[in-house]
Formats: structure tokens, C-alpha cells, sequence
């Protein structure tokens, strides 16, 4: 089934009646190729660059819940490409070109929107950090623009200019920043994959590891044991756990991020928002709520959802940017499982264990990867090689202190990224 | 949450640092080697259930403390001084 706006027009005038479920369910075989641990948006976008880039049959995507249902479907939806250091620069820089061609490649409206995202500064030492930020992302090849407080003005007119702690002096504009749709960037990879024969397994939770002789021979599943040949952990917050069945201990902490969506409002914030003395940035979605967010509570949890100090100190930075937001009611508030490295960057990465692929580490900047880490990750599994967008993303890096991609410099402990 | 400070009670977790866990008590011999200092530094067991972590009561006694939680319920099960914890 491809969707058109002809598809549409139709089954609009004929009840909605000829739209089919847009992948399979099938049983779990007893072998595949290759096995993905985990169906959130970078297991299933893992599946389906290796099916329509690297020709790939016999994958499965194993995944404990349902598709959608983690932090895919979690996140505040930001798709940016402005990171400083030589690692990450590339590989956001090259997950925003394939954001940008998604929907025509998938055939899927993922309503990704390049409003614009704007980084707020409040004295000059960050004017110039922003101003050196924005330039490293010129030279990446992406764009950026400085503007004073006049230019955010003009953007941002509702803004508290004159805060006494937190006066606004400026911004750096990312216009090729903006948001998307998380939940239809699941559902349109899970189509795509599916459409070129991977197995998405819903509802199978992986409980072991089979290794032999240092090498993967497949998982053992709630849904029974399931050969392979290649096994790649694609499980975010859940990385420790998974990986602890392959005898590895990672360098990654757990930790909760709360977001938060007010009711629906006629549209006010065309853009993303970012305070970061604050530890506050919003969007509107379409459907008109605003969704914003803050910090890590700041301690380790797998409990999905936070404490009540984090609430207040999001609200309190939110009426302290933009005051017009105050009457606005809060709809409903969540938290998902990060998984946070010590130096803040990501983790793309063979193991010791051949066959064994590891992608984890994306702190909370998970969602605008999506494309990126399913991009280089097959290309990993498919050639055994880097992608060269992804080569920065090493494992080792931890242990040899070499290449570390510390973006604030806060050192190495896990929840301060 | 709330943590109950040997010294001065039960407190808002507001009033205390989240250091992480409870590994940075053992510090190995600057000499100890590559392995060893990637483990205390960088690696975490991350358990999805009881956990031992540092946290720093900075604005109250200013202690370190060990505090036994549940990283899935967000029960303190134990509070001790890291200076006892450690002995």
C-alpha cells in the first residue's frame, strides 16, 4: 500500500474502509541473519537501512513491548543538527540531511517541520560560546545564525527580555532545526522494514545471550530461542541490562528526563525554545500543546517517570523565559529511561564478542538520531566497518581517554551531560 | 524522595547532590592500569532494581552519605555516613 494524497481523497469518500495495518505479526522463526534487540525508532530505522541500502533479507526486530510504545514515543520530538565537537558534528550533521529526505523515502508523512530552533544566550561569555558553537556548524556544512537581542526579538516577541537574572542578549539560530512527529517516525520505518521482509516480533523480550567461543549465536526470548548470526542491542535505557547478558558492563548510567504537555492552544511558539541557563525548551505540536521539557532529575531510575522538585523547577523556568505561558494548564507530564554515558556523546560500536553490535549512549538526544543511528549502524553490521559519519562513536574511547567527546566539559560523571 | 541524614533527619531530596554510585568509595591505586581505572570512572552496573550511590548533603552537614535505593520504586531502604560505610 502506498500513500498518496489521490489514496487519501479516495478513502475519504469511501469510509475509511480500505486502509490495511501498516506491518505484519509475524511468529518469531527459528533463525535469522541478523537480530536487532529492541523496536524503538533506532532498532526499527537499524532494520530498515540494512533491507533497502545493504539488500538484506532474514532480520528480525525483537521487541519486549510494542512498537511505538518506548521512548520513541516519549521524547519531545527535536530534530536538530548544532553539536560543536568533531564526532558528533558529523554524525548530526548526517542524520538531518536523511531527516530531511525521510518522507519521500519512507512514503510516510512524519510531519517533520524545520521551524527553526533557537538557542537563547544571557551575557557575553556565552555570546561568544554560541558565536564559536555557530561556527562549527558552518563549517560542518549546516547553518547557523547569530542573532542579538533584537533579531530574537523579532522571532521571539513574548520572551521576558529585562529578566533581572537572565537577561536575553541573543540567540543562535538553527533554522534547519525544528521537530517531527515521534510516533509517526516509528510507525514509518516499522512499515518500511516490514514491506522489505524484516520480522518485527512485538511482545518477545530478550533474556539471554548465547555466546560461544567468543562468538554470537543467537538470543534466548520469552517467545522461545531465536539463532542468529549478527545481534546488535538497540535498547537505549535498558543497554545495562541487556548487555549484562553478554558479560559486558557499559559505561552508562540510567537516569530519568521529564516532559511535559499543556492542553491544546491556538498557535503562539512558532519555534523550538531553548534556555539553557534555565534548563527549559518548548515547541507547540501541531495539535497545539506545548511541549516542553527541562534537566535530568538528576539521579539513577528505570521508573519512567519523576519527582515533583523537577516539576516545579521546569515550571519555574518556564514562567521565568516566557510569562505568557502561565495561565496555559498542564495536560499531563511523563519521564523516560536515559541512558547517559560519561562523556554525553553516543556509542555506535562493535564488541568483543564478534557478531555482537552495540548502540547505546544517547543521553537525551536520542530522537533527532533516529535516522543517523540506523544509517551507520547497518552500515556497521552490513560491512563490519564504520560508517565514516559514525566513526568518532567508539566504545574504547572510554577506556583509552582517547577522543572523548565531553560537548560542555562537565567530566566524566554520567548524569551532568 | 526523601532522605534520612544520619545526622539531621529525615530531609527533601532537594537538599542533597546526586553523586552516583556507591563504586566511587573505591578508588583503586593510581598505578592500578587502564582496566581498572575505566571501571571506577566510566563503568556501571546500572541495575534496574537495588543500588548502592553517593549522595552529598550540601545543604545541610555536608556528609557523604551511602544511601541503599531502588532505582525502579525510588524506596530508600538505608542511609549511612560513607565515612562508616567505608571502615
Amino acid at each position: 500500500m502506498r500513500f498518496s494524497g489521490l489514496k487519501v481523497l479516495k478513502e475519504g469518500l469511501t469510509g475509511n474502509k480500505g486502509w490495511k495495518p501498516h506491518w505484519r505479526d509475524p511468529e518469531p522463526k527459528s533463525e535469522y541473519d541478523i537480530v536487532i534487540i529492541g523496536g524503538g525508532g533506532h532498532g526499527l530505522s537499524t532494520a530498515y537501512y540494512l533491507a533497502a541500502e545493504h539488500g538484506l533479507k532474514n532480520i528480525a526486530v525483537l521487541e519486549k513491548g510494542y512498537i511505538g510504545g518506548g521512548n520513541v514515543g516519549r521524547n519531545t520530538t527535536i530534530v536538530r543538527a548544532n553539536y560543536f565537537l568533531p564526532g558528533n558534528s558529523e554524525f548530526y550533521s548526517h542524520s538531518l540531511k536523511l531527516w530531511e529526505g525521510l518522507e519521500e523515502e519512507l512514503n510516510y508523512n512524519v510531519m517533520h517541520s524545520q521551524r527553526g530552533l533557537i538557542n537563547l544566550f544571557h551575557s557575553d561569555g556565552q555570546r561568544d560560546a554560541f558565536a564559536r558553537r555557530g561556527n562549527a556548524m558552518i563549517n560542518q556544512g549546516d547553518d547557523a545564525i547569530l542573532l542579538d537581542r533584537e533579531g530574537v526579538r523579532k522571532h521571539l516577541p513574548y520572551l521576558d527580555f529585562d529578566n533581572v537574572r537572565f537577561p536575553v542578549f541573543g540567540g543562535l539560530l538553527h533554522p534547519r532545526g525544528g521537530t517531527a512527529r515521534h510516533d509517526a517516525v516509528a510507525w514509518g520505518y516499522a512499515r518500511g522494514a516490514d514491506q522489505r521482509g524484516v520480522d518485527l516480533i512485538q511482545n518477545c523480550e530478550v533474556t539471554g545471550i548465547d555466546i560461544d567461543n567468543g562468538k554470537v549465536r543467537g538470543v534466548q526470548t520469552s517467545r522461545g530461542a531465536i539463532r542468529a548470526k549478527k545481534v546488535a542491542i538497540v535498547v537505549a535505557g535498558r543497554s545495562g541490562q541487556v548487555a549484562a547478558m553478554a558479560g559486558m558492563r557499559l559505561p552508562i548510567e540510567s537516569h530519568v528526563l521529564q516532559a511535559f504537555v499543556s492542553e491544546g492552544l491556538k498557535p503562539v511558539i512558532d519555534h523550538v525554545v531553548s534556555f539553557g541557563m534555565g534548563h527549559f525548551y518548548i515547541s507547540q505540536s501541531d495539535k497545539g500543546g506545548l511541549v516542553f521539557g527541562g534537566d535530568l532529575d538528576m539521579y539513577a531510575s528505570y521508573a519512567a517517570r519523576g519527582n515533583l522538585p523537577l516539576v516545579e523547577h521546569v515550571m519555574e523556568a518556564g514562567m521565568t523565559l516566557m510569562p505568557m505561558i502561565g495561565k496555559a494548564k498542564v495536560l499531563r507530564s511523563w519521564g523516560g529511561i536515559m541512558d547517559m554515558t560519561p562523556d554525553g556523546s553516543p556509542i555506535i560500536d562493535k564488541t568483543d564478542t564478534e557478531g555482537l553490535y552495540l548502540d547505546c549512549g544517547w543521553c537525551y538526544g536520542g530522537f533527532k538520531a533516529v535516522p543517523g543511528s540506523g544509517n551507520c549502524l547497518a552500515h556497521l553490521i552490513a560491512t563490519d566497518r564504520p560508517h565514516p559519519a559514525a566513526a568518532k562513536l567508539r566504545l574504547d574511547r572510554f577506556r583509552s581517554g582517547v577522543g572523548l567527546m565531553d560537548e560542555e566539559g562537565t567530566g566524566a560523571q554520567h548524569n551532568l551531560h | 524522595m526523601r532522605i534520612n541524614c544520619p545526622v539531621c533527619g529525615e530531609r527533601d531530596r532537594r537538599e542533597f547532590y546526586y553523586k552516583g554510585a556507591a563504586v566511587a568509595l573505591e578508588r583503586p591505586a593510581p598505578d592500578a592500569g587502564e582496566a581498572a581505572w575505566d571501571e571506577y570512572v566510566h563503568l556501571r552496573e546500572n541495575p534496574a532494581g537495588e543500588t548502592r550511590e553517593l549522595w552529598y548533603h550540601e545543604s545541610g552537614c555536608n556528609g557523604w552519605l551511602v544511601v541503599t535505593r531502588n532505582t525502579v520504586s525510588h524506596e530508600i531502604s538505608g542511609v549511612e555516613l560513607a565515612s562508616e560505610a567505608r571502615s
